[in-house]
């Protein structure tokens, strides 16, 4: 059942519109991801003074400047460390990280594994758009097999991250998928991340349509949407016709949930009872 | 009272303790409530024994999953407030340098601990070196800042972690504690006496209305914001200009980054920091550090036994290089020597700052410390020579 908040949600309200224009492509996903996530941060009330974004390199990495929070970009694939240390000095914070299928999944997939492990309060929003586009395309780990990027010329031969089951069998206790194609099923998702009270993994399946999906023959911003849930494959490229947009067995909507106890607060607790012993 | 009590309430004890277990105890005392760490030998002791103390003054601990998140974690926890430190040795620290960066060019407060062992690589992780020396200073990417403290005994670690937190937060800067692994698990009486010595320092915080509060403004060492207050800011490891915000418009860079890199110079009446032994009718100074340094206090003595003008320079800060200290004592001495376990670092600097002077070296990477014997031999035909 969504909720619909849209009419009393702007987007304005959250966003330094002193930055604006933004830096995005015209097409890119990313400003969907964005705004389904302010439009979460409203429906819950959280406080912008208490918010914190943490996020790393690439484009999903330059939207916490957009942010009317105390926002922090940080390193390449780190902004997962990062938060960790921010919300266990911080417990008061909302800490969410924005980060990117390379940032996360790349040079920053070990600190994913460990973060669903450990279980911390955590919101981690990775928008993944199957490549490294301000880098200029290249292949990441969630490019889909045979496609075409500046680095794989002969088509991708590496099989594609399934994130979410990454993060599914690392311990995360929130994991779930939606894509921009829904933008209130998308909100009503990351609501759920962000309330739950330990790691929130939420994968956003997005587009690249001036990178990747110009390489990729995919067409225009809307027919790249569209093909995120009608399955429309494109008709000729090369001999890689009978490959869909996206793998289609990726699954959407919450995928694991679990209350397995959060870190800090356990911390805290096992902190207290020690209190006094040397 | 355990040793912790001690640090917390300045009451002075004296205890036996190792410069790892010392470097802990200081910690605490200086206010560190933020742990970051990553088993590594020789200094998997800072983080066993934090582990044991922070939750006793709610503080955290936390083991990250590797070198790199143990340095994002603790710029984290600076930035939302608390002072946080990690531990290293040298590959550990290599791994750390693209973070450390980030904490110079944000200018985000913190301690990063390394015991040099010997290098390069793997090398021999429980021996010691003194050769991060230069990747203390220029470890990582671009110019930046540092401030770098070389204690020579456990009870001096014990001092110079609290002073490094005190620098780290009036800097605004990263501060590395640099030590070797012998004085590391050396184990030597201290007292344990936080008053007087630890000065609690803290940065300077935002205050006033968020219109006017500019996160990297004024000529010195601006404000930090603190999550929460009300001010909103960004931080970025971008270039930025006085708002946060990235910039690559040449002038403001040039003003920002002209800022950055003059700052520490601004301050050596805070940073600089330094020891002597008769350098005043010196015909040869020892410039070292750490334990060489110690091994060179004997040598100085056994040199003036034999009527030998030898004086000994110690940096206690090394990075920024206090020059001009080191050029007013060495201003009448014939030459200079440096003993050093390494290839030739400190002396790099040395010959630097001296220009033209003749600076020697005594180099050892066997793995062991260089006696005194040694330097005194060494000394002692340069002073002859001289």
């Amino acid at each position: 059942m969504l909720i619909d908040t849209a009419a009393e949600f702007e987007v304005r309200d959250y966003l330094r519109m002193e930055m604006m224009p933004h830096f995005l492509c015209p097409g890119c996903g990313h400003g969907i991801a964005l705004r389904a996530l302010l439009w979460a941060i409203h429906d819950l009330g959280i406080d912008k003074d208490k918010l914190a974004v943490v996020s790393g390199i690439g484009c999903a990495g330059r939207l916490s400047a957009y942010i009317d929070a105390n926002t922090f970009h940080v390193t390449h694939g780190r902004p997962l460390a990062y938060a960790t240390g921010l919300a266990l000095a911080r417990p008061d914070l909302h800490v969410v990280v924005i980060t990117g299928d390379g940032d996360c999944l790349a040079i920053g997939g070990n600190h994913l594994i460990h973060a669903c492990r450990r279980n911390l309060k955590l919101t981690c929003l990775m928008l993944n758009n199957e490549v490294y586009g301000m880098t200029g395309g290249q292949v990441s780990p969630t490019t889909s097999e045979t496609r075409l990027t500046t680095t794989t010329p002969l088509g991708n031969q590496e099989p594609h991250f399934d994130a979410c089951a990454l993060a599914s069998a690392a311990g995360a206790g929130f994991v779930g998928r939606e894509v921009t194609h829904h933008v209130p099923k998308l909100k009503e998702l990351i609501k759920a991340g962000l309330e739950h009270p330990g790691f929130a993994f939420v994968e956003v399946l997005t587009d690249c349509t001036e990178i990747f999906g110009r390489k990729n023959d995919m067409g225009s911003s809307p027919e790249m949407i569209m093909r995120q849930t009608s399955g429309i494959r494109p008709n000729a490229y090369r001999n890689t016709v009978d490959t869909p947009f996206r793998p289609n067995n990726l699954p959407t909507g919450i995928l694991t949930k679990n209350d397995r106890p959060e870190y800090g607060t356990a911390y805290r607790r096992a902190a207290a009872a020690r209190t006094g012993v040397s | 009272m355990n040793a912790v009590d001690t640090a917390l309430t300045g009451k002075r004890a004296v205890k036996l303790i190792s410069g790892n277990h010392a470097c802990a105890l200081g910690a605490i005392a200086a206010g560190c409530r933020f742990f970051a760490g990553y088993p590594i030998t020789p200094s998997s002791e800072i983080a066993e024994r934090l582990a044991r103390h922070l939750p006793e003054v709610d503080g955290v601990f936390v083991q990250m999953e590797d070198e790199i998140a143990s340095m994002a974690a603790v710029i984290g926890a600076s930035m939302g407030g608390v002072k946080a430190m990690t531990a290293t040795s040298g590959p550990g620290f290599s791994l750390k340098q693209e973070n450390l960066g980030y904490a110079a060019g944000a200018e985000i407060p913190c301690v990063i601990v390394n015991v040099m062992r010997g290098g390069p690589s793997t090398g021999m992780p429980t021996r010691p070196s003194q050769a991060d020396i230069m990747q203390a200073r220029w470890g990582s990417h671009g110019d930046y800042p540092i401030i770098v403290l070389t204690p020579a005994s456990v009870g001096e670690i014990y001092s110079e972690t609290i002073r490094a937190f005190d620098l780290a937060e009036q800097c605004r800067s990263p501060v590395v504690l640099l030590y070797d692994q012998v004085i590391a698990q050396l184990s030597e009486t201290v007292a344990l006496d936080s008053s007087g010595r630890s000065s609690g320092k803290q940065r300077q915080w935002a205050s006033g209305p968020r219109a006017d509060f500019k996160p990297y403004g004024g000529e010195d060492i601006p404000a930090m914001a603190r999550p929460g207050d009300g001010y909103r800011v960004h931080t970025t490891g971008l270039t930025h200009s006085e708002s946060g915000f990235p910039t690559q418009n040449p002038e403001t860079v040039t003003r920002n980054l002209s800022r950055l890199f003059s700052k520490l110079e601004r301050h050596r009446d805070l940073i600089d920091s330094w020891e002597s032994l008769g350098c005043d009718d010196a015909d040869v100074v020892i410039a070292a550090i750490g334990i060489s340094a110690r091994a060179a206090r004997r040598a100085v003595e056994m040199c003036r036994e034999q009527g030998l003008r030898v004086g000994l320079f110690r940096p206690i800060t090394l990075w920024p290089f206090p020059e001009a200290a080191l050029r007013d004592l060495a201003a009448g001495a014939r030459a200079v020597l440096v003993p050093e376990m390494n290839n030739g670092q400190l002396r790099l600097e040395v010959e630097r700052v001296l220009g033209g002077m003749p600076v020697e070296g005594l180099h050892l990477f066997s793995g062991e410390a260089i006696t005194p014997a040694d330097i005194a031999a060494c000394a002692a035909a340069l002073a002859k020579g001289a």
